[in-house]
C-alpha cells in the first residue's frame, strides 16, 4: 500500500487516481476553488499566539470575550415591523413573551427614505415592508408598554438615522429613562447604501458629516449607543462574494474611522461604539472563516494603522442575519433547514447577536408561526446542540485556518485597490463596488442557469406540481389610509410656529458646522415629522443620483 | 428578428433592491435584446414616459417592497392613457401568487417569482414578442 509522504504525493498518487463526481463543481458559493484536503502544509509558518491567541485577547480571532457563550449567549434579535406602530408593538410583545432578548425595528420604505406617509412617492408603500413611522407620536405607540431602559433596540435606518434616533431618545425621556441608560444600535451606514442597498438621501459627503455628528453626540450623551452598524449584509444580498463582503465592509469601517479622526475626535472616543453586521450564507466553512478573518483584520488595523489604544476599539462586535437571498420560493419549508445551517455558521463564527430568517420571506413578510420557528431554530442551537460549550471549536482546523488566512489576504488586496481609486467615496462615485457586485451576482446566476450550482427545489429535485400550502401575512390595505389620517391630525394639532422655528434652526445649523443632533431632537420634541426634518436638510445638502451600472 | 426588440427594465417607487432587475437586464442584453434600465426610484409617470420615449416593446417592473398592487395597475393605466396600451407589461419580485393572479387579470402579461431562470423570461419574451 502506497503511503503518501506529503500532500502533493497524496494528490498525485492517491486522490487523482480515483473517479470523482462529475455533476458538480468543487467551489464555494463565492466561486472559490478549494482543495480536496488541507494539511499542516497549507499553513506554512503558522504562529498560534500571533494569528489566533486566546479569546478576548488580541487579535481576537477566536472571539471577543474570554468566556464567549459560556458567559453569555448571543442576543436573539428578530428583525420585525409591519403596518402601523400598533401592529408592530403587538409583534414585539409576542416575540419578547417567547424569549426574544432584544428588539430590531424594520421600517417601511417611506420611513427608510425620509418621506412621510402622505408624500406622493409613498403611495402603496406605507407599512408594507416595515412599520410606518412619521413622527415622535408613532414612536411613542411603537414602544408603548416596553420599558426602553430594560431592553436594547436595533433600528435598521440609514439616511434618516439621526431623526429616528432622536425620536427614540425622546420616547426614552418620556418613559423616565435617562439617555445614558438607553442602549441600542442605529444602522447609520450610509456608505453601503451607495454600494449596495440603495436607500440614500443626501450626497455622500454631507451624509458623512451627519454621521460624524451622531458619533460625537453619542460619545458624550448616549454612551451605550452603537452609532454605526457597518454592514456587509446588504453587500452580500446584492450578490457579492464572501471576500467582497468582508473587504468592502471593513473598508467602509476604516472610512468612518478616518472621518471621525478628521472631524477632530480621538479614535478611542468613538471606535468602541462601532459595531458590524454580517450575512451568514450557505457555504458553511467559508462563512466561519470570514467572521474570524474580519475580527483579526479589524483588530490589526485599529491598533497598528489607526493607533487605537483602548482594546474595545480593537474588538469587532457583530450582528449576523442569515442570508435572505439563499431562501427559495419553491418548497419554502426547506428554508428552515437552510437557515439552521447558516445560523450555526454564525454561532461557530462567534456572533454577538443573530436574526434567523423565516421560511416564507421570499413570498411576503413572515407570519407569526414562521417567525416562531426561526426563533426556535436559534434556541435549539443554543440549548441543544452543545456547540456553545467550547470557544471557537473550529480553530486549528487546517481548512478553516487556511481560509481565514486567504480571506484576510484577499481583503487586503481589495483595500489596496480601493486606496488606488482614491478611497471609498471616490470608488463609490466611480461605480467600482457596484460593478464588482453586479459581476459577481451575474456570475452566480449563470452558474445556476447552467446547472453548475445546485439549489434544491429550484434547479434540482423540483416538485413539478408543487402547490403553495403555507399561510401568508397580508398587510391590511387600510393601514395606509389610517396612517395618513393620523398624520393629518398630528399636523393640525401642533404649534405651527414652533415647528417652523425648529426647522429654521436646523437649516441654519446645517449650513454652518453645529452638531445637528440637538437641533434634530428639538424638532422631534416639537412633533416635526420625519419628512419635514429630512426635507429641511435636503434644502441644504441636496440629493443624490447614482451612476447606473448593470 | 429583423429589429431587435426593446425592453425597459424599471424600478418603481422607493424600493432599492436592484439585484434582480440588474441581473435580468444583463441577461436579456446578452440574449440580444436592446435593454434600457431606468435606475432606481422611478414614479409610474417617469416609467411610462421612458417607455414611450424609448419606443419599447415591453416594460419589466421589479418590485420587492410590497407596492406591486399600486404600481402595476398605475403603469398599465398610464400606458393606455398615453395611447401605448400595446406595450407589454411584465414583472417580478416578492409578489404573493394570489396577487400575481389578480395582476394578470388586470393585464400584466406575466409575473416571475424568485428563483425564475433568465432562460424562462427569454423564452416568454420570444413567444410573446416573436
Amino acid at each position: 500500500m502506497y503511503e503518501p509522504s506529503d500532500k502533493a504525493s497524496w494528490l498525485r498518487e492517491v486522490y487523482s487516481r480515483r473517479p470523482l463526481r462529475e455533476d458538480v463543481t468543487f467551489t464555494t458559493i463565492s466561486g472559490r476553488e478549494v482543495d480536496p484536503l488541507y494539511t499542516p502544509e497549507d499553513l506554512p509558518g503558522f504562529d498560534y499566539q500571533a494569528e489566533l491567541g486566546y479569546p478576548g485577547r488580541y487579535p481576537f480571532t477566536r472571539g471577543i470575550h474570554p468566556t464567549m457563550y459560556r458567559g453569555r449567549l448571543w442576543t436573539m434579535r428578530q428583525f420585525a415591523g409591519y403596518g402601523t406602530a400598533e401592529d408592530t408593538n403587538r409583534r414585539y410583545k409576542f416575540l419578547l413573551e417567547r424569549g426574544q432578548t432584544g428588539l430590531s425595528v424594520a421600517f417601511d420604505m417611506p420611513t427608510i427614505m425620509g418621506r412621510d406617509s402622505d408624500d406622493p412617492l409613498s403611495e402603496g408603500e406605507v407599512g408594507r415592508c416595515g412599520v410606518a413611522i412619521d413622527s415622535l407620536l408613532d414612536m411613542e405607540i411603537l414602544f408603548d408598554g416596553i420599558p426602553l431602559k430594560d431592553i436594547t433596540t436595533s433600528m435598521t435606518i440609514n439616511g434618516p438615522a439621526a431623526v429616528l434616533l432622536a425620536f427614540y431618545l425622546c420616547v426614552g425621556e418620556k418613559q423616565g429613562a435617562s439617555w445614558r441608560e438607553l442602549g441600542g444600535t442605529i444602522q447609520n451606514d450610509i456608505l453601503k447604501e451607495y454600494i449596495a442597498q440603495k436607500s440614500w438621501i443626501f450626497p455622500p459627503r454631507p451624509s458623512m458629516r451627519v454621521i460624524t455628528d451622531i458619533m460625537a453626540f453619542c460619545s458624550r450623551e448616549v454612551p451605550r449607543w452603537n452609532t454605526i452598524s457597518i454592514s456587509g449584509y446588504h453587500i452580500r444580498e446584492a450578490g457579492s462574494t464572501a471576500v467582497q463582503e468582508l473587504a468592502f465592509t471593513l473598508a467602509d469601517g476604516f472610512a468612518y474611522v478616518e472621518a471621525g479622526i478628521a472631524a477632530g475626535m480621538d479614535v478611542d472616543e468613538f471606535a468602541p461604539r462601532l459595531s458590524f453586521f454580517f450575512n451568514a450564507h450557505m457555504d458553511f466553512f467559508e462563512e466561519i472563516a470570514k467572521f474570524r478573518a474580519a475580527r483579526r483584520l479589524w483588530a490589526r488595523y485599529m491598533r497598528e494603522k489607526y493607533g487605537a489604544k483602548d482594546p474595545r476599539s480593537w474588538t469587532m462586535r457583530f450582528h449576523t442575519q442569515t442570508a435572505g437571498c439563499s431562501l427559495t420560493a419553491q418548497q419554502p419549508e426547506n428554508n428552515i433547514v437552510r437557515t439552521a445551517i447558516e445560523a450555526l455558521a454564525a454561532v461557530l463564527g462567534g456572533t454577538q447577536s443573530l436574526h434567523t430568517n423565516s421560511m416564507d420571506e421570499t413570498l411576503a413578510l413572515p407570519t407569526e408561526k414562521a417567525v416562531k420557528i426561526a426563533l426556535r431554530t436559534q434556541q435549539v442551537i443554543a440549548y441543544e446542540s452543545g456547540v456553545t460549550n467550547v470557544i471557537d471549536p473550529l480553530g486549528g482546523s487546517y481548512y478553516v485556518e487556511y481560509l481565514t488566512r486567504r480571506m484576510e489576504e484577499e481583503a487586503e488586496e481589495y483595500f489596496r485597490r480601493i486606496e488606488e481609486l482614491g478611497g471609498v467615496l471616490a470608488a463609490i462615485e466611480q461605480g467600482f463596488f457596484q460593478r464588482e457586485i453586479a459581476d459577481a451576482a451575474y456570475r452566480y446566476q449563470k452558474e445556476l442557469e447552467e446547472g453548475r450550482r445546485v439549489v434544491v427545489g429550484v434547479n434540482r429535485f423540483r416538485d413539478p406540481d408543487e402547490a403553495l400550502e403555507i399561510e401568508i401575512l397580508r398587510i391590511d390595505p387600510e393601514v395606509e389610509r389610517r396612517q395618513v389620517e393620523r398624520l393629518a391630525r398630528l399636523r393640525a394639532g401642533r404649534s405651527r410656529t414652533e415647528v417652523e422655528r425648529r426647522l429654521e434652526e436646523l437649516k441654519e445649523g446645517a449650513r454652518g458646522d453645529s452638531n445637528l443632533m440637538p437641533l434634530i431632537i428639538n424638532c422631534a420634541r416639537a412633533y416635526c415629522t420625519e419628512g419635514e426634518i429630512i426635507g429641511a436638510l435636503k434644502e441644504v445638502f441636496g440629493t443624490y443620483r447614482e451612476p447606473i451600472v448593470f | 428578428m429583423d429589429r431587435r426588440h426593446r425592453i425597459l427594465i424599471a424600478k418603481p417607487g422607493l424600493d432599492g433592491h436592484d439585484r434582480g432587475a440588474k441581473v435580468v437586464a444583463r441577461g436579456l442584453a446578452e440574449a440580444g435584446y436592446e435593454v434600457i434600465y431606468t435606475g432606481l426610484h422611478q414614479t409610474a409617470e417617469q416609467i411610462v414616459e421612458a417607455a414611450i420615449q424609448e419606443d419599447v416593446d415591453a416594460v419589466g417592473l421589479s418590485i420587492l417592497s410590497g407596492a406591486h398592487m399600486t404600481y402595476f395597475p398605475k403603469v398599465l393605466r398610464l400606458l393606455r392613457e398615453r395611447g401605448a396600451g400595446d406595450v407589454m407589461v411584465f414583472g417580478g419580485g416578492i409578489i404573493p401568487r394570489e396577487d400575481a393572479e389578480r395582476l394578470k387579470k388586470m393585464g400584466v402579461a406575466e409575473v416571475f417569482g424568485p428563483g425564475t431562470p433568465i432562460s424562462e423570461i427569454i423564452a416568454f419574451l420570444k413567444e410573446r414578442l416573436g
